[in-house]
């Protein structure tokens, strides 16, 4: 009988590159960025890693397919080394590698680490994805962008609950907002300027009713993980570390966007995924118990739909939450406190792990400028795809032993 | 009895209003200003002559069962590919059966009436007993030009068979002559025109007579004997001299809709005979006759049957769903007649797997999806196990065709991020009334046109242009429509 990953993976050292727009620098350059922290943290050299993951999703215009790219970069001594590519959940499958394979008692020491080098394209935004997509996708699926699927989910939320289009415009704002303002206090995150609501509402649309601010940025950067076992944590004389206290990860099998049930207002797999964390970390009511969350906003209106999925907030009432600042840095449940993708930015591969970071941060009080007071359990969300079909990963981590 | 059992007709949504031209070019060639009559009709920037053809078809199969067609035939001079059936396309499209005798008919503006005579060839023979024969044309010419003005986009299709005649075939003449009024050498984009004087008293004027009088010289008829006389010439005031010289009367002669949609090439023919079969009545004769390096001409006598025609859009109704261009700037980038900037992202694209296009030859060309034959739920794409999460049967599907289903808007957008020749991106989800889903490309629309629970129709569409490899891909795409009750027009 499973009995689930609580307590049973420590987090030992953790690195996060700067994330931004890095013209100077490539993959290899934030991998070791990140790495160099990371083992100065853990206080451990690269001859104790005993296997790595790397988490990279758009490989094409990045370090290229397979795990090659971070041994060779980390000159990780002939050890095994596997490459994760889920979406934007990527780079916890990364972690979730890393931490299996200690859990499991394979190995000692692990590392996970996750990296994307997004701005050698030429242009902004994504890159095209039905070109990617396999021949069969091409020759149908349509010529959509990733704000385009995200604002359908708006369309089809502001038509579930009868929202008005500019109260649903204002709350989305809200949330940008407070990203923003998180992110100010940031200094490796992308976005550090505090930006009004009014602006957000006033700037460009991106894909109706997305405007500009609704988008988080398109960055470069890395962050990694070193896990180890709990037993093992204590034998280095580590105190109060950070355990891992559940992942889970939930896949669309086609139901959305084939049958005849989903109304396009939710996330079907995060509803069911975080309900699965929930129970492998043992939160009966996560409103209370969870202390802080870095969600999956790659668009405004995802995070504010995540709420609901992730049992934050009623159905229907999310939107009203994040107007009355429940989701603030001093609300009831602070969420993005490091910026979150919208302003720390988003890296595919990188972002799962930078998620970690803040947690990580965050539980040792190392948190600088936006410390929170004693958060206890920190919980990371990654939705990859579209709302119609995706990834959805939730992680929990908090102090062992608590 | 042979003759034609049903029609189809398919104009463009989008008019340019020719003062349009004249506004913007004008000054560049101020005599165009003599054609500048009403409004011409123009492909949206997703349609070709082959998408066209599709969808003139899918209005004539209304009320027919396409199970009986056994040839289809598809004319035009500006088909997409040189060497890849054309109608082969179209067969699949209308998701008809492996044994129908495909051929395109082309090469000159006379090929629809040709492959007219042709089919009724093949029909009296007892050879055929349903062939669909089907014109389309979207003729290219550079900008500020006569023939700008005088062209328009459009398609017919005409079904002819032996049950439920609406118009008997009476009979046919044709004479062929390499009159080089135009020509379009292999490889080139614009037909070379010769002087338009020429055309009209050496092409026209001599031509069409030959082919009108040798019919009813052979018919033993004279001209005050047919109703009405339906035949393209872009000159207007000639079309009307050419039917004095063969004796009608200028209320005889079905007009050559200048001022509403403009010349369709091979389709015109068709469209011009629709038009008179749109207001005829039991035993009207018409006379059919297309020019092009020679000319044919046939008749036909309407029967009683043409009160029981199914409705349908036909030519009469696809003229009053129109949207009027905004500005002859936008036309032209629709006609690829300027450049502009499309954008590093606008460079992405894939090859495309032939393997992969053959294999789901009815899924992509024909939108034929599936249905569980254990839950009855549709689904698309067609899977091999079954969506439905209380059933999950394994294989056990029928075909499903999608293609003319109603459904409604379940969410969308308008992406003004993705690559577009006319953004913003319209596009969404549609749930399907009977069940079934689709993320679906929007088209014929704008912004304003869309919201959640807006009912949709399909419409058949290009959907990507290979530029390195010739390649021309088509999919289909939603069209929102406005409400039943109100009118059957698009929103």
């Amino acid at each position: 009988m499973a009995t689930g990953i609580k307590d049973k993976v420590a987090i030992i050292g953790m690195g996060c590159s700067r994330f931004g727009e890095r013209w100077d620098v490539g993959p290899e350059e934030l991998m070791v960025e990140a790495y160099e922290e990371c083992l100065q943290d853990a206080g451990l050299e690269t001859k104790d890693i005993q296997a790595a993951w790397l988490g990279t999703c758009i490989e094409e215009i990045n370090s290229g397919k397979s795990a090659l790219p971070l041994t060779l970069a980390l000159r990780l001594p002939q050890i095994p080394a596997t490459r994760t590519e889920n979406f934007c959940a990527t780079g916890t499958e990364a972690f979730r590698g890393a931490a299996y394979a200690v859990a499991s008692g394979a190995y000692d020491i692990c590392l996970a680490l996750g990296v994307e080098k997004l701005k050698d394209t030429g242009y902004g935004g994504l890159p095209d994805l039905n070109a990617n997509a396999g021949p069969l996708n091409w020759l149908w699926f349509p010529n959509l962008t990733a704000p385009g699927s995200f604002a359908m989910l708006a369309q089809s939320y502001a038509a579930k609950y009868k929202v008005p289009d500019e109260e649903l415009k204002t709350a989305m704002a809200h949330v940008s907002a407070k990203s923003h303002a998180n992110g100010a206090r940031n200094p490796k995150a992308h976005l550090r300027a505090a930006v009004s609501v009014d602006r957000i509402m006033a700037a460009p649309i991106i894909a109706h009713p997305l405007g500009l601010f609704d988008c988080c940025g398109v960055s470069d950067g890395a962050a990694c993980a070193i896990v180890t076992t709990p037993e093992i944590a204590k034998g280095l004389k580590k105190k109060d570390f950070v355990s891992v206290k559940a992942l889970q990860l939930a896949l669309s099998n086609g139901e959305e966007l084939q049958y005849n049930s989903w109304d396009g207002s939710s996330f079907v797999t995060t509803s069911k995924c975080s309900e699965a964390a929930y129970k492998e970390a043992g939160i009966k009511n996560p409103r209370k118990e969870i202390s802080m969350m870095e969600v999956h906003d790659c668009f405004s209106i995802t995070e504010l739909v995540t709420m609901e999925d992730l049992h934050i907030s009623e159905r229907g009432k999310a939107y009203k939450d994040v107007v009355a600042g429940v989701f603030n840095i001093d609300g009831e449940v602070p969420c993005q406190v490091d910026g979150g993708l919208k302003c720390f930015g988003h890296p595919i591969g990188a972002s799962g792990l930078r998620m970690l970071y803040e947690m990580y941060l965050q539980l040792h009080g190392r948190a600088g400028d936006r410390q929170l007071k004693d958060p206890k359990i920190g919980l990371t969300h990654n939705l990859g795809g579209f709302p119609f079909m995706n990834i959805s990963c939730v992680a929990i981590v908090g102090k062992y032993g608590v | 009895m042979i003759g034609i059992t049903h029609y189809g007709g398919y104009i463009p949504k989008l008019r340019l209003d020719r003062m349009q031209i004249c506004q913007a070019m004008g000054w560049f060639a101020p005599a165009i200003m003599a054609v500048a009559q009403g409004e011409r009709s123009v492909c949206n920037w997703d349609e070709d002559a082959l998408s066209m053809a599709v969808e003139a078809s899918r209005d004539c199969l209304k009320g027919g069962n396409k199970a009986n067609v056994d040839a289809l035939y598809l004319c035009s001079t500006t088909l997409p590919y040189a060497d890849r059936q054309n109608a082969g396309i179209v067969k699949t499209a209308l998701n008809m059966g492996d044994t129908v005798l495909t051929a395109d008919f082309t090469s000159a503006l006379k090929a629809g009436t040709t492959a007219l005579t042709a089919a009724f060839d093949a029909l009296a023979g007892g050879q055929k007993k349903n062939i669909l024969v089907t014109a389309s044309d979207k003729r290219e010419t550079r900008g500020a030009y006569f023939y700008e003005s005088w062209f328009g986009d459009g398609a017919a299709s005409l079904m002819l068979g032996s049950e439920n005649v609406i118009a008997e075939y009476k009979g046919s003449y044709s004479v062929s002559h390499d009159f080089p009024d135009h020509f379009r050498g292999t490889g080139f984009k614009y037909d070379y025109m010769w002087e338009e004087r020429w055309v009209r008293d050496e092409g026209y004027s001599k031509i069409v007579p030959q082919a009108v009088g040798g019919l009813l010289n052979k018919l033993g008829m004279k001209m005050t004997d047919v109703t009405k006389l339906a035949f393209p010439c872009f000159f207007k005031a000639e079309h009307l001299k050419i039917a004095r010289t063969l004796g009608a009367a200028p209320g005889q002669v079905v007009d050559n809709m200048h001022e509403v949609c403009g010349e369709t090439g091979t389709a015109h023919p068709f469209i011009m005979f629709i038009s008179a079969l749109e207001q005829a009545k039991p035993h009207d004769k018409i006379l059919m006759a297309g020019f092009g390096q020679g000319c044919d001409a046939l008749l036909f006598e309407v029967t009683d049957n043409i009160a029981r025609l199914s409705p349908r859009k036909g030519v009469k109704g696809c003229l009053a769903d129109r949207r009027q261009f905004p500005s002859y700037e936008k036309y032209c980038k629709f006609r690829d007649l300027i450049k502009v900037e499309m954008g590093i992202r606008a460079e992405s694209g894939a090859r495309t797997a032939m393997t992969t296009l053959w294999r789901k030859r009815k899924m992509i060309t024909g939108l034929v999806g599936a249905r569980c034959t254990k839950c009855g739920t549709p689904q698309w794409p067609p899977p091999q196990i079954c969506v439905n999460p209380s059933c999950g049967s394994v294989k056990q599907f029928e075909d499903y065709e999608f293609a003319d289903r109603k459904g409604r808007v379940l969410t969308w957008t308008a992406d003004m991020l993705a690559v577009s020749w006319e953004p913003p991106c319209v596009y969404g989800i549609v749930q399907f009334d009977e069940g079934g889903r689709m993320l679906l490309d929007f088209t014929d629309c704008e912004q304003q046109d869309v919201k959640v629970g807006q009912p949709v129709r399909l419409s058949f569409r290009q959907r990507y242009f290979d530029k390195d490899r010739g390649y021309q891909g088509y999919f289909w795409k939603a069209i929102p429509v406005k409400e039943e009750g109100g009118k059957e027009a698009s929103a």
